[in-house]
């Protein structure tokens, strides 16, 4: 139905972006139909790729005019379906809206368009000697627009935080195609609701960013690395609790599985200790004396936390080696088998031993292969089911698998995703975790907000 | 046409290989095809998308996937990168077959495939004639890059500044050889390449000066075919097959160390295509394995084989600055980057590297042909990242990068010379008049 509607308005939306950035055929609309997640595709009727703020707001209100369903898209690398367009519609692309309008060295801010290569940005705020931190695992492709929508994080989370932390401000368009501005260029701000803090997540059931005011903070002048071996995952965990307590938040502090070990050693005969339990990747970074005393003690800690070996990065090709095992982790285990699904539920860090029993627990029951790394220091670890979407059988179990870590990870206190965002894949969880008190509030504010639910329907609780 | 239901069923053979594209979009960052367009049936991971909803018989428009899955450099820069290990350009070539049977081949490949690259003697005549007569189609533009400007607008030409074919040919300036061994004991069989016979013959006599000086024995033969490349690009599989027996018929049997050939393109296609994509004879498919491992590219043989220690302060040292332009067929194909710049230095001139040395210059072979706005577009920002080089000469090692950027490089009238790495190698050698012996090795005359 959407879909018909939709390619009927083709020449509409082409007055609005021209021709060529309007994509009918059948072909080109497939090619949007899915992302990363691990979920059946569904074509909209057009993709439009506006290449002007002005031009975005039109098409937007041009699609709620005709109640046309509405999905914006970055690079569509979401792993959690929220860039399906589910029910059809239109898909709008923001790739033509790509420019860094702003970069204040003085006031520490930038501005942005929503489609932006979050690495392309971070690395132009580092040539001006300034720093951008969330670094989701998609950055060399994925968009500021997608990583606030999504709430992005990323290996830096437990010190710099995520992208929330970053968002100061943010002028978007309301399904009207009326421009609504929230926040500021300033540290401080009280100027109204937090208008800005409510897109973030909000996986573009709400708005339709048109710019983003993102905050920069100086770069550490020194980092230090290193790598721990344990022989117990109980062990490993006990040490990021012990790092934390003595008042040291390193900028990233990683966790490998057994597992996970032994596929990163067979994926780049790195020469891994695949006898271990577990390995700890850790990065201390500041001022270099600070660095030089941090890095003192953590090491220190790791050994008297049973860690059985402690390599210490001396130049920057260890270093590199270090986290070459780490970016290895899911190339690694994704080439074992033909479907790779990556979770991310996230539990309080002490809670990390028994999270991982629990996978065991799981893997053994639903008899599934599961590899676990991830962000030990926050808590948010990515178990990573390997297996074969074309077999029937074992994707029965899969699903089941899905669900039971869920339902572990909220026993544990903790959440169903830590970054990877509800979309699709984790609809028909929230109530579990929120209730239904919230999903209706949540309701509400959509209905609201957006009365003929255009944006991004069906996704979340929407 | 048969159904298109049949054509789902061939396709459902790559199921396999599909299945393993994760669909996580990291060839995004990669792609020069995407970079330029940003969409996502330019890039991997929409290409892979569209062959597996043909196979599911989710697409009608065949044609148009065929169209898409076409529009492809072929650079292998996705491969490299791509985090789950999906065999990507063997789908593509692999579906570009299926493709091309079922819809045939189209009229104007059909006749440069099997009435002229199948006929190596009736090629190289034709091309004889256009050297003879090309001066009245076109005119010199730069003649510093030796390139040429279309005087009319014939259709594949439009306004391509491309390189002249050469009045003679590499076969009549050096013609047939079989010679011995000498000081090196070693002795190669010397494949130029259609684009270095036909077009830059200099590069292969600057070979045979360099296989001279070395004291390499010479095996080469006359009426060499087409590696094959682009029939195997194009799906051809009968001629493809037609391509590799002649040539099998001049070298195998035959007592050589390596084959040796100072093109990218077809140095990949002989060491790696041959062998896992020839479809005829089992019989000869030991033989194919056997020159594929004897397969060489000729600044690898140089280097590893050829050059001494010494040699590295052999050439006197001139002020020349050159930098290095990677091709996809050497980089991602053969995992070759050291060898080539290797060469560079021991020819006495100072390299400097430019960004992006290994972005692929948007050539693409009959890539160029099909799509030449877009192939202008890539190759616009290889010779963007040139001229910031500041570099006097651009050298590389594959002659169909040569012609690609030279065509861009003219447009810009900046004066920059486009070489081949063993012509600015054999070039040192000439230069060479004082010879510091290192590491006890004896001097050389």
């Amino acid at each position: 139905m959407s879909t018909k509607n939709a390619s009927a308005l083709a020449g509409k939306f082409a007055e609005i972006v021209g021709k060529d950035n309007v994509m009918t055929s059948e072909n080109d609309r497939y090619a949007y139909s899915y992302d990363s997640a691990v979920l059946d595709p569904v074509m909209p009727g057009l993709v439009v790729r506006p290449t002007s703020s002005e031009a975005l707001g039109r098409v937007v209100a041009l699609c709620n005019e005709h109640g046309l369903p509405l999905t914006v898209r970055g690079a569509g690398t979401n792993l959690s379906g929220g860039t399906i367009p589910l029910l059809g519609g239109v898909v709008v692309l923001t790739n033509g809206l790509t420019r860094i309008l702003e970069i204040n060295e003085e006031d520490l801010y930038a501005i942005v368009e929503p489609g932006v290569v979050t690495a392309s940005f971070a690395q132009e705020v580092a040539r001006r000697g300034l720093f951008y931190p969330p670094d989701p695992g998609s950055q060399t492709v994925s968009t500021i627009g997608g990583n606030v929508a999504e709430n992005a994080g990323g290996l830096r989370g437990l010190k710099y935080g995520v992208t929330k932390d970053y968002v100061m401000g943010m002028e978007f368009w309301d399904v009207e195609g009326r421009l609504i501005k929230s926040g500021s260029r300033t540290v401080k701000g009280v100027t109204g609701y937090n208008l800005h803090g409510l897109m973030v997540a909000s996986e573009g059931t709400l708005a339709v960013f048109d710019k983003i005011i993102l905050k920069l903070v100086p770069p550490p002048q020194a980092a230090k690395s290193m790598l721990a071996v344990f022989d117990s995952i109980a062990a490993a965990s006990e040490t990021v609790a012990a790092i934390i307590a003595a008042k040291i938040v390193p900028a990233t502090l990683e966790m490998m599985d057994n597992f996970t070990i032994r596929t990163v050693d067979n994926f780049r005969r790195a020469g891994l200790p695949i006898d271990a339990a577990a390995l700890l990747l850790i990065e201390v970074d500041g001022h270099p004396g600070q660095v030089a005393d941090e890095a003192g003690v953590v090491e220190r800690i790791c050994r008297e936390h049973r860690a059985r070996e402690v390599k210490v990065a001396g130049d920057a090709a260890e270093r590199n080696t270090i986290w070459q095992a780490r970016r290895d982790a899911l190339p690694a285990l994704a080439n074992l088998k033909p479907t790779c699904v990556l979770e991310d539920a996230t539990v309080p860090r002490s809670k990390i031993p028994a999270m991982i029993a629990a996978l065991d627990e799981i893997s053994k029951k639903f008899q599934l292969t599961i590899g676990t790394f991830g962000h030990a220091g926050d808590g948010n670890l990515h178990p990573t089911i390997l297996t074969d979407k074309r077999d029937k059988k074992e994707w029965l179990r899969v699903e089941k698998a899905i669900e039971e870590i869920f339902n572990q990870a909220l026993a544990l206190g903790g959440t169903l995703s830590g970054e990877h965002g509800i979309g699709l894949a984790k609809a028909g969880f929230l109530i579990k975790e929120t209730g239904r008190a919230t999903l209706d509030f949540s309701a509400r504010l959509k209905k609201a907000l957006d009365p003929k639910n255009i944006l991004n329907a069906g996704k979340m609780a929407a | 046409m048969a159904d298109i239901k049949k054509l789902a069923e061939m396709l459902k053979k790559l199921d396999d290989k599909l299945v393993s594209c994760m669909r996580c979009g990291m060839c995004q960052a990669v792609c020069p095809l995407f970079k330029e367009t940003g969409r996502e049936t330019d890039v991997t991971r929409g290409k892979l998308a569209l062959l597996n909803g043909l196979a599911e018989q989710m697409l009608k428009d065949a044609k148009g996937v065929n169209e898409i899955v076409n529009r492809c450099l072929l650079c292998g820069t996705c491969q490299v990168n791509c985090p789950s290990g999906v065999q990507i350009v063997d789908i593509f070539l692999e579906a570009r077959a299926i493709l091309t049977g079922y819809f045939g081949l189209s009229p104007v490949k059909k006749a440069i495939f099997r009435g002229m690259l199948a006929n190596p003697r009736f090629f190289n005549l034709l091309t004889t004639m256009g050297s003879t007569f090309q001066g009245v189609f076109t005119k010199k533009a730069d003649e510093l890059l030796g390139s040429s400007c279309a005087r009319f607008n014939a259709p594949v030409v439009a306004d391509r500044h491309f390189n002249s074919l050469a009045t003679r040919p590499l076969r009549k300036t050096v013609g047939a050889l079989d010679t011995p061994a000498g000081e090196s004991g070693l002795k190669v069989a010397f494949f130029p390449g259609c684009v270095v016979d036909k077009m830059y013959p200099q590069v292969g006599e600057a070979a045979i000066a360099i296989f001279k000086h070395h004291g390499v024995g010479v095996y080469l033969p006359e009426n060499q075919a087409c590696c094959g490349i682009p029939v195997l690009t194009s799906g051809d599989r009968p001629t493809f097959d037609q391509l590799i027996e002649m040539n099998l018929a001049l070298f195998a049997d035959r007592d050589f160390d390596y084959l040796v050939t100072p093109c990218a393109s077809c140095t990949a296609t002989i060491k790696e295509l041959w062998p896992h994509y020839y479809g005829g004879d089992r019989a000869n498919l030991d033989k194919l394995a056997q020159i594929g491992k004897k397969t060489l590219d000729i600044t690898e043989f140089i280097a590893d084989h050829l050059l001494s220690a010494g040699d590295a302060a052999a050439a006197q040292p001139t002020t020349e600055t050159v930098t290095y332009h990677d091709p996809c067929h050497l980089k991602n194909s053969l995992g070759i980057t050291r060898q080539p710049r290797q060469l560079i230095t021991a020819a006495g001139r100072t390299l400097v590297e430019m960004n992006e040395a290994g972005k692929c210059c948007g050539c693409g072979g009959s890539f160029n042909v099909a799509h030449y706005d877009i192939s202008k577009k890539i190759g616009t920002a290889k010779a963007d990242n040139i001229i910031a080089s500041g570099a006097a000469t651009v050298a590389t090692s594959c002659p169909a990068c040569m012609m690609q950027m030279t065509d861009m490089l003219s447009r810009r009238n900046k004066g920059l010379r486009v070489r081949h790495v063993i012509e600015l190698y054999a070039e040192g050698l000439h230069r060479e008049l004082v010879v510091k012996p290192q590491g006890g090795l004896p001097e050389r005359a």
